[in-house]
C-alpha cells in the first residue's frame, strides 16, 4: 500500500478573541487600546483576566490607554520562528511596555534594524484584517 | 524546612546523545524500562527494591501516565508522580523522589526521562504534526493567552524570547559577545573529554562562536542548544540502600524551586530570574555557602541561561557575569568547574532528558567517575533545572559524604 503525503497549507496563526477578552478587540478595531484596570491594586493589567493577578480581587473594569510606550526588549528573528511563518521574512519581535506599565507582545515595524535601541519611544500601528474581524497592534517609532 | 539530606543518588545512566537516531527506534514507554534498568544495574539495585516514580509526559499516554508505566514495568508504586517543568523537570523530579524517600514512602523512586522523541510509526499509526510540534512549549490552543496574544505576532517557541532576554540584560548591564562564547568554549573543551559528548573530539574557539550565523540577536548559533536523541535516568534511594548500593551516595542536601510566570513578557523584572529564590532556598536548606561548591552543572539551553543563572544563583555579583566568566576558567581543570560533561550546548540536549544532563553531571562527579574530566577531590555540586523560558527553575545541592 502506498501513501502519499501533501504539507498543510499553515497559515499565519490570527488572534482569536474569548467572550472575556472581547472588549480588548473590539476597541482595537476601533483603533482605540482598552486594557483592565484594578482599583484595589491600583495597577493596570495585560492581558484580560476575571480577577486580579496576585490578590484576585474581583475589581477589574475595562479603561482605554493611549498606547504609547517604551521598547523594553527585542530580537530581530531572521529565520522563520514556525513554518507558518515562512512568509513573513525577517521579523522584529518586540515587548513594549506600555506608560501605564503593563508589556505587550508585539511586532516592530517602519523601522531599520540599526535604528532600534531598547528604551526607544513608540507609538501604535493599527493593523485591520477584515477577514479575521481582528486588528492587530504593532508598534513602529514615535517620530 | 527542608530535607535531611538522608535520600541519595545510587545509580545512574545516560545514553549518548545523538543528532540523529542511529539506535532502534523504540517508544517512551520502551525507553522508560530499558534506561530504568540500566541505572538500576549501575546502582546496584534490583526492580524489587523500588516503590516509586517520578517522570515526564511521555508519547504513549496523555493521562494517567504514572499508573501506565508503573503496570508496564510491573512496580507498586506508594509514590507516581509526573512533572511538568521542562528543562527543569529532571532537577524537580529529583528533589520529589528525594523527599519520598525521606517521608518513607519508598525506599527506591525511578526518575527516568526518555529522550528519544523519533518513535516507531506504521503505516496505519502514522506520525502526524500538531500544534505541539509546530509551536513547542508555546501552547496555540483556544483560550491560552500565548495562543492570543504572543503566538500572532510570532512570539513562539524559545530563540526569540532567550534572544529578547539577551537584548534585554545589554541594555540594562552592557553586553560582552566575547564572554558569552566563552561559555560555549570552556564548555566544549568539557565536551572533549567526556566521551559520549555529540561534539567530542571538536574544539571551538571564541572566534568560531561569533562566526556562526546569528539566530536570535544577539545569540549566535554556537550559543544555542541542538535537538538531540538519548535519553537518562537516575535511583534515588534510602540510606539502607545506600549501603546496598556499589556507588559512593550523592546525597540530596538541598533543593529550591519557582515557578512565577510562563512568557517573558509578563515577568515582573525579566533580569532577575526565578534562580534567585530556588538557589538561596536550596544553600539555605543544605546549610552550606557558594564557596563550597566544588563544580557546578548550570542547565545551559542559550550562553544567556548560564550567565544569568551563574549571577541568579549568587556565584556572580548581578550585572558583574560576563566579568566573571571572564576571570574564571570554566573547564573541568579550572578554578570554576561548570558544566564538566559539556552541558547541553555540547554534550547535546536530548529533549526533555536534557535537564537530567545536569543532574547527572553532578552525580558523575562526586561519585569520582567523570574520567579524563574528573574534578579533583569533588565532594558538592550545585545544579539547576530551567524550564520555560527562565520561567520555572529548580536548584539541588549534592553532597558526597
Amino acid at each position: 500500500m502506498s501513501t502519499t503525503y501533501t504539507p498543510p497549507v499553515l497559515e499565519r496563526p490570527m488572534p482569536v478573541p474569548t467572550p472575556l477578552t472581547r472588549p480588548f478587540w473590539d476597541a482595537l478595531t476601533e483603533h482605540k487600546i482598552r486594557i483592565q484596570y484594578s482599583p484595589s491594586v491600583g495597577e493596570y493589567i495585560f492581558y484580560p483576566r476575571p480577577l486580579a493577578p496576585g490578590t484576585l480581587a474581583d475589581d477589574l473594569e475595562w479603561r482605554e490607554i493611549s498606547g504609547a510606550g517604551s521598547l523594553y526588549t527585542y530580537t530581530i528573528s531572521t529565520r522563520p520562528v514556525a513554518p507558518h511563518f515562512a512568509n513573513e521574512g525577517t521579523l522584529v519581535l518586540a515587548v513594549v511596555q506600555w506608560d501605564e506599565g503593563p508589556k505587550f507582545s508585539t511586532e516592530l515595524i517602519n523601522v531599520a534594524a540599526e535604528d532600534i535601541q531598547v528604551g526607544m519611544r513608540l507609538k501604535p500601528v493599527y493593523c485591520d484584517y477584515p477577514e479575521a474581524g481582528i486588528t492587530m497592534l504593532r508598534y513602529e517609532p514615535e517620530s | 524546612m527542608g530535607l535531611r539530606g538522608e535520600a541519595a543518588i545510587l545509580g545512574y545512566f545516560e545514553l549518548p546523545p545523538e543528532r540523529k537516531l542511529t539506535r532502534e527506534k523504540t517508544f517512551n514507554l520502551e525507553q522508560w524500562a530499558r534506561l530504568s534498568k540500566a541505572a538500576l544495574d549501575d546502582a546496584g539495585l534490583d526492580a524489587s527494591d523500588v516503590n516509586g516514580i517520578v517522570t515526564p509526559q511521555i508519547g504513549e499516554a496523555d493521562m494517567f501516565v504514572p499508573s501506565t508505566i508503573t503496570e508496564y514495568l510491573g512496580i507498586d508504586a506508594n509514590f507516581a508522580e509526573i512533572v511538568d517543568l521542562g528543562g527543569a523537570g529532571s532537577a524537580a523530579a529529583v528533589w520529589r523522589a528525594a523527599a519520598a524517600v525521606e517521608l518513607g514512602l519508598c525506599d527506591a523512586v525511578l526518575v527516568t526521562f526518555p529522550g528519544t522523541h523519533d518513535v516507531p510509526t506504521h503505516e496505519r499509526r502514522p506520525f502526524v504534526m500538531n500544534d505541539k510540534m509546530y509551536f513547542g512549549a508555546s501552547s496555540n490552543a483556544y483560550g491560552s493567552p500565548q495562543a492570543e496574544f504572543e503566538i500572532p505576532y510570532g512570539n513562539l517557541g524559545q530563540n526569540g524570547p532567550y534572544g529578547q532576554i539577551a537584548k534585554r540584560y545589554g541594555h540594562e548591564f552592557g553586553y560582552d559577545e566575547r564572554a558569552m562564547a566563552k561559555i560555549a568554549v570552556d564548555q566544549r573543551t568539557n565536551a572533549c573529554a567526556t566521551p559520549g559528548a555529540v561534539f567530542h573530539g571538536k574544539p571551538i574557539t571564541i572566534e568560531d562562536v561569533l562566526a556562526s550565523p546569528m539566530v536570535a540577536d544577539p545569540l549566535h548559533m554556537l550559543e544555542i542548544v541542538m535537538p538531540c536523541q538519548g535519553g537518562a535516568a537516575v535511583v534515588i534511594g534510602s540510606l539502607e540502600l545506600a549501603k546496598k548500593s556499589r556507588n559512593r551516595p550523592v546525597w540530596i542536601k538541598g533543593f529550591g524551586e519557582r515557578v512565577p510566570y510562563k512568557t517573558p513578557t509578563y515577568a515582573k523584572d525579566l533580569m532577575y530570574s526565578p534562580m534567585v529564590h530556588a538557589a538561596d532556598q536550596a544553600f539555605t536548606m543544605a546549610g552550606i555557602d557558594r564557596k563550597d561548591v566544588d563544580m557546578v552543572s548550570i542547565y545551559d539551553c542559550y550562553s544567556i541561561t548560564v550567565l544569568m543563572s551563574l549571577e541568579d544563583a549568587g556565584f556572580a555579583e548581578k550585572g558583574k557575569g560576563m566579568q566573571f566568566v571572564n576571570a574564571h576558567d570554566l573547564t573541568f581543570r579550572g578554578d570554576f568547574p561548570m558544566n564538566t560533561a559539556g552541558g547541553q550546548l555540547s554534550f547535546g540536549q536530548a529533549g526533555i532528558a536534557g535537564g537530567m544532563h545536569h543532574v547527572i553531571d553532578g552525580a558523575r562527579q562526586i561519585m569520582g567517575r567523570a574520567g579524563e574530566a574528573q574534578v579533583a577531590d569533588c565532594n558538592r555540586a550545585f545544579v539547576t533545572g530551567n524550564g520555560g523560558i527562565m520561567s520555572e527553575q529548580t536548584a539541588l545541592i549534592f553532597q558526597g559524604e
